[in-house]
């Protein structure tokens, strides 16, 4: 269900950003969505339909890149793949991992006409 | 709006202190314009011009919260955001917290709950400044209501503000709200796989406290594995085990706030 504001909010930004331009229309969204970040692509997509009509970006295309959780180990000083917030790395056991990146729900760019 | 649930799509009837306020969802508003638009950009993809945003979708939260926390700052104020699942003893906390540094540090609160201002006549009843948002259907705090309801309070005569989140450990975890800590509550009487069954809430936190132990024993409370997942999910942050109804365990507490203060 919360897939519903998130794209309002993403095709608020992406219409705002299309007046700014004096451009007519959004043609497309792209977004990006760590593995992390709690919304489900599936359901964004399903969102997106209902949220564009009546705007600017109806019948408009969204295209989303999955961003892999990636966690940082102070000790190896590298980057290990993570599938949660657990973030122990695999190489020397130490629980201090840092998220590097995975939380991201982000509008890249938009194309306007 | 909560990206998390979906919460408060339906209507603005977010109430800080008693006043309703306009709620700031801003929904573009179409302006109909005279003329037509036609570009005639080259072909990318869609026949259209990319414009790169790269914006993230909590960005308008995001500022609103860095602007509360300059201001915060300005004030000498050590803020703390209190999250926890409902009944988890946040209200209890926070009173005892404000009743034990009496003399040493001044608190003052701003309670946020669906409905209701119980908790902020618990609070105010001990003596306490306190400032109620009633969010109506929004399920956790934005930086926008904090703001407004911090504009209600006399800052100058505070050294601590503490913003006592809606009762949820989904939705609030993404809401900065312009706070020093995020301190996330754990009472012996939930699970003690809370931290791992909701962790961008735990992860999110610089400050865990363990809550009611004095009710560990009879609540069948495995104190090492609740530390275990806490120190899994929330690895950096400083646990706390205490029971503000007692008063078992305050004292490290205060002892950090105050030294929190001071930095």
């Amino acid at each position: 269900m919360h897939e519903v504001s998130i794209m309002e909010d993403a095709v608020r930004m992406a219409v705002e950003a299309a007046k700014s331009a004096g451009a007519s229309r959004v043609l497309a969204l792209r977004l990006r969505v760590g593995t992390l970040s709690g919304a489900v692509p599936e359901a964004l997509r399903f969102a997106f339909d209902v949220v564009c009509r009546d705007t600017m970006a109806e019948g408009a295309s969204l295209e989303m890149e999955s961003v892999p959780a990636a966690g940082w180990c102070p000790v190896c000083r590298a980057e290990f793949q993570c599938a949660d917030f657990i973030n122990e790395c695999p190489r020397c056991h130490n629980p201090n991992g840092e998220l590097r990146r995975g939380r991201e729900l982000e509008i890249a760019s938009v194309e306007i006409a | 709006m909560c990206k998390e649930c979906g919460c408060g799509l339906g209507g603005d009837d977010v109430k800080i202190g008693g006043h309703s306020h306009d709620h700031g969802h801003d929904h573009g508003h179409d302006h109909a314009h005279g003329h037509e638009h036609h570009h005639h950009e080259p072909d990318h993809g869609h026949g259209g011009k990319t414009l790169s945003l790269n914006l993230s979708l909590l960005e308008k939260n995001d500022r609103l919260a860095e602007q509360n926390r300059g201001f915060f700052r300005a004030k000498k104020l050590l803020v703390l955001n209190v999250v926890s699942s409902p009944g988890s003893g946040k209200t209890t906390f926070i009173r005892e917290t404000a009743v034990k540094l009496a003399g040493r540090l001044r608190l003052g609160v701003i309670v946020g709950d669906l409905a209701t201002d119980n908790d902020a006549a618990k609070l105010r009843t001990a003596g306490i400044p306190v400032v109620q948002i009633t969010t109506g259907t929004v399920c956790h705090l934005d930086a926008d209501m904090v703001a407004k309801a911090a504009a209600q309070m006399d800052l100058d005569k505070l050294d601590v503000l503490v913003i006592e989140n809606v009762g949820n450990l989904v939705c609030p975890a993404d809401y900065d709200l312009g706070e020093d800590l995020r301190v996330v509550l754990l009472s012996v009487t939930e699970g003690e796989d809370k931290p791992l069954k909701y962790p961008p809430m735990f992860h999110s936190a610089q400050v865990a406290v363990v809550t009611k132990s004095d009710m560990a024993a009879a609540a069948g409370f495995n104190r090492k594995l609740a530390l275990q997942n806490l120190e899994r999910v929330s690895h950096h942050a400083r646990i706390f085990e205490l029971s503000a109804k007692t008063g078992d365990g305050m004292k490290a507490w205060l002892d950090f706030l105050a030294e929190q203060r001071a930095a």
